[in-house]
């Protein structure tokens, strides 16, 4: 098997995967996660593989519904962001040298403030809770996606065939969606995809702080921080099970992005 | 035969000339960052929907009169207009005075002085360390190209990379302190001791988990481009051609591969700053280090405008200082720069 | 010169890559095929071919740089030993040295005075001699590529091989975008390099070229040598050549009339194959 069916066989486990998480914690009601003291503190078995909590509850489905709410926290953000990041990009791109220096100005501006300082800024604005997280999200993590689109539709805009179009008369309308958006979006969508897993890290630090979800909703930073109270009692599951979950689902995300560039981009496997 | 040798074409300027005209250009636009950001924190302070009077008292908020409320309002000059505020604070900030912090009733400049002074030592470690590590380890990476090694140190920085902080700062604590017994679990570690009477002794103790979780997290993003970046460079005509002159691999490395992967790990090392306040902040919340991070979370919970508002200052003029530098050291190596040659 | 041994003996000389399509396909492709050809010490061959032919991979061959996925078949044999890759490994740098197309082949942070020096030995008198020899002056020591002129460049690139001491010398291209003289100075000291022994193998699309400087013209079309010629008598008539291609070289030269190649005039059995060459000639 050669590389690059590997690839296609990552993308579409991985995909299958986050997509079943998302499944599986929108069907899964309060009921599974009732507080039962008769099975408290039970260690990873095949009842309850991720153990059980203080509560009871089932560590399994609450890493489960912790996770679907995160995968939803981050696309929205990350639809958000990409949004702003493509204006941004286009224009800095196609509006002339002053509107460039400014969309790199605010980008230097951005990056530069720690970006959880500024999360938590916005979020104490906003107020704690989902939407406090996304407005900050969006706020924060277009930076990068919007040099990757400025970058693209520069170089789009300098190539021969585009060049060759508007000296055919062609309006820019036509020029923007015939010629440049068929071969910008690859990149944007790629681009999309790895944001993705910065804005769930993001989420869940932010929740593990104190600044995102409130303790009562599901959430990974909740369960985590948690954790941390019941760590001294021997408690080890509770923390290892769902932050190894979200590192696979981060991972996951990575390798989407990665094998659909590289499905695009076919230079850099030769092997 | 002789061959007229075109006279070299442009910069005649002397070199310091050009840097002292590139650091100067540098300089004002951190100066103009500093500025966006004092806007962008004011801004957002206007739209604070939070009362910090309140988040002060907090419950005891409803049993105090109303005139002692309005004398701590007048206090902390809540009263004010929004555009007499930002003059008042914009020219209080101009002479070193950013404001008292509700949380600690002391001077926002004391406060993160002296959290900061301990946040120093906790991110300089790790950053010295994450960068020395990962440059090393991007290095054995690309020089062992698809062996085992490689493969490994790959495998360990996408996990790294993927892997939230904090958890692996409570993974090193059910491992050092739960189960090996060696560190105090965070939450109940002495932290009374003010910096002045805790000995270095005690310093680096409560250093080590901390410093520990950011270095390991830290290598992944350095590693990981540097061992891209000296691969490219392996795979570079340039290479391509000292190979056929006979170089070996090692000689390849430092005739032609360090130099040129030494600048963009500088600049990258310097950019991961920004990030490094963010992880500090994850890692001082478990381990409870008394430092700038936990500051920053009790500012934002107990709804300290000020404080706040002075750490995002204060940090952004530290990331922003690390890219100012990162640039000068850029252009006192880079001979493109250095000439004159080429902006970035 | 029948009897004596020859520097290089390249004999059926194959090459190909495997790569990726668009897709999932995995196709091999054919760049090199049947290549034969010696270079025998104080001569010059050139092998002339078309740009985007393949036969710079040729040169990478010899000394053992090709990508990982390149394979290779027939026999490359130098001084009649065959090369194995462990003995290009030993040879390159000392017996066999290479002169690249381009300025990219300079190292972009290294000054002129240490890219012209042989990484394998260290020796000052070497690069001064190579330095004034090419009039490349004292302040061209200290400068970088990017302040060097497209000459200059050019004059470092051949002033390598001239450090290494090697029997074999693969000159890729070395004119190109040249001025005149520039020309003419480097084709001098190819000659030179030949006049003191040293057998020279110079890859050029440009047939005018090998008739000035090259003892012997391999045509190369389509990963092929398509024959060997004399290059004196190549250059008097294209009655001195047999394939329909060398002759259809000859008439394009503007002074023989200027006439256009075509596809059908050399053969279709040599069309096979030819399109992946472009791509991997880079």
């Amino acid at each position: 098997m050669n590389r690059r069916q590997k690839t296609l066989i990552y993308a579409s486990f991985s995909a299958f995967l986050l997509i079943a998480v998302m499944a599986a914690g929108s069907f899964l009601t309060e009921e599974a996660t009732r507080v039962d003291f008769a099975r408290k503190n039970l260690l990873p078995s095949l009842g309850h593989i991720y153990g059980t909590d203080w509560f009871g509850r089932d560590m399994f489905i609450r890493t489960v519904k912790g996770l679907s709410l995160s995968i939803v926290i981050g696309a929205l953000s990350t639809i958000g962001s990409g949004l702003i990041a493509l204006m941004m990009g286009t224009a800095a791109a196609i509006g002339g040298r002053r509107v460039d220096a400014c969309v790199n100005w605010l980008i230097d501006v951005v990056m530069g403030v720690p970006m959880l300082i500024f999360l938590i800024l916005v979020s104490f604005i906003v107020g704690k809770g989902p939407q406090g997280i996304i407005v900050g999200m969006i706020l924060t993590h277009w930076t990068y996606l919007a040099r990757v689109v400025r970058a693209e539709v520069l170089q789009l805009k300098s190539s021969q065939y585009v060049i060759a179009a508007r000296s055919m008369g062609k309006s820019n309308a036509y020029i923007a969606l015939r010629h440049i958006l068929p071969h910008a979006y690859p990149q944007f969508l790629v681009g999309l995809i790895l944001m993705f897993p910065h804005t769930i890290l993001h989420e869940a630090s932010l929740t593990f702080l104190g600044f995102g979800l409130s303790p009562h909703q599901p959430g990974i930073g909740v369960i985590l921080s948690e954790s941390l109270n019941y760590l001294s009692a021997g408690q080890w599951w509770t923390a290892l099970m769902p932050g190894l979950s979200l590192l696979v689902i981060v991972r996951l995300f990575d390798l989407l992005g990665d094998s659909i560039q590289s499905l695009y981009n076919p230079y850099k496997s030769h092997e | 035969m002789t061959i007229p040798l075109k006279p070299n074409p442009p910069l005649a300027l002397p070199r310091f000339v050009i840097l002292l005209r590139y650091s100067g250009k540098k300089a004002l636009r951190l100066l103009l960052l500093m500025f966006a950001v004092s806007v962008v924190c004011f801004v957002l302070m206007k739209f604070s929907p939070i009362d910090p009077i309140e988040a002060y008292i907090g419950g005891e908020h409803a049993s105090l009169p109303p005139e002692q409320i309005e004398h701590l309002r007048e206090y902390w000059g809540l009263n004010d207009g929004f555009a007499v505020r930002y003059v008042k604070w914009i020219r209080g900030l101009l002479e070193g005075n950013m404001g008292t912090s509700i949380v600690y009733n002391q001077p926002v400049a004391d406060v993160i002085a002296e959290k900061f002074s301990a946040s120093l030592l906790l991110m300089g470690t790790s950053w010295a360390l994450s960068g020395i590590l990962g440059f090393s380890m991007g290095i054995i990476g690309a020089l062992n190209r698809g062996k085992l090694v490689d493969k490994f140190i790959k495998l360990y920085c996408l996990t790294l990379a993927s892997a939230p902080i904090f958890w692996v700062g409570i993974l090193l604590l059910i491992v050092f302190s739960v189960w090996l017994g060696w560190f105090p679990i965070g939450l109940s570690a002495p932290i009374d001791a003010t910096a002045a009477e805790a000995t270095w002794g005690d310093r680096l103790y409560h250093l080590i988990l901390p410093a520990l979780t950011l270095s390991l997290t830290g290598v992944a993003s350095i590693a990981l481009h540097t061992r891209q970046k000296l691969i490219d460079v392996l795979d570079s005509d340039y290479a391509l051609f000292a190979k056929a002159r006979g170089a070996g691999k090692w000689l390849l490395f430092k005739r032609h591969g360090f130099k040129n992967i030494l600048l963009p790990a500088i600049t990258l090392q310097f950019g991961t700053i920004a990030e490094l306040f963010g992880g500090s902040t994850l890692a001082e919340g478990i381990f409870s280090y008394p430092g700038l991070g936990k500051a920053v979370v009790e500012a934002g919970i107990r709804a300290d405008l000020p404080l706040l508002v002075g750490i995002a200052l204060f940090a952004s003029a530290f990331v922003f200082a690390g890219n100012f530098i990162a640039n000068l050291l850029y252009a006192a190596v880079d001979p493109r720069i250095r000439e004159g040659a080429r902006r970035i | 010169m029948g009897q004596r041994i020859p520097l290089l003996e390249v004999k059926d000389f194959t090459l190909q890559f495997k790569q990726y399509g668009r897709g999932l396909k995995q196709i091999e492709t054919r760049v090199i095929s049947g290549f034969t050809l010696d270079v025998h010490a104080g001569e010059i061959v050139a092998v002339v071919g078309a740009s985007g032919s393949g036969k710079s991979l040729l040169a990478h061959a010899i000394l053992g740089i090709l990508p990982s996925n390149a394979a290779t078949g027939g026999s490359l044999k130098f001084k009649g030993e065959e090369l194995s890759q462990s003995l290009k490994e030993r040879l390159r740098g000392k017996e066999i040295s290479l002169i690249p197309q381009s300025v990219s082949y300079l190292d972009p942070l290294m000054t002129t005075g240490k890219q012209i020096e042989s990484p394998l030995r260290k020796a000052a008198n070497a690069v001064k001699s190579v330095m004034n020899r090419f009039q490349l002056g004292d302040d061209a020591k200290n400068k970088y590529p990017f302040q060097l002129s497209g000459g200059m460049a050019r004059r470092v690139l051949i002033g390598t091989a001239l450090t290494s001491g090697a029997e074999l010398v693969i000159a890729d291209e070395p004119t190109p975008g040249l001025h005149k003289s520039m020309v003419d100075e480097t084709l001098g000291s190819l000659k030179e390099l030949a006049a003191l022994g040293r057998g020279v193998l110079m890859i050029t699309h440009d047939i005018d070229l090998a008739f000035v400087v090259a003892d012997r013209i391999a045509v190369f079309n389509k990963g092929l040598t398509v024959e060997v010629a004399d290059a004196k008598a190549f250059e008097a008539s294209p009655d001195n050549v047999k394939h329909p291609y060398s002759k259809a070289l000859w008439h394009a030269l503007p002074q023989n009339g200027f006439h256009s190649v075509r596809g059908k005039d050399y053969g279709e059995e040599i069309d096979a194959g030819c399109d992946a060459g472009e791509e991997d000639d880079a």
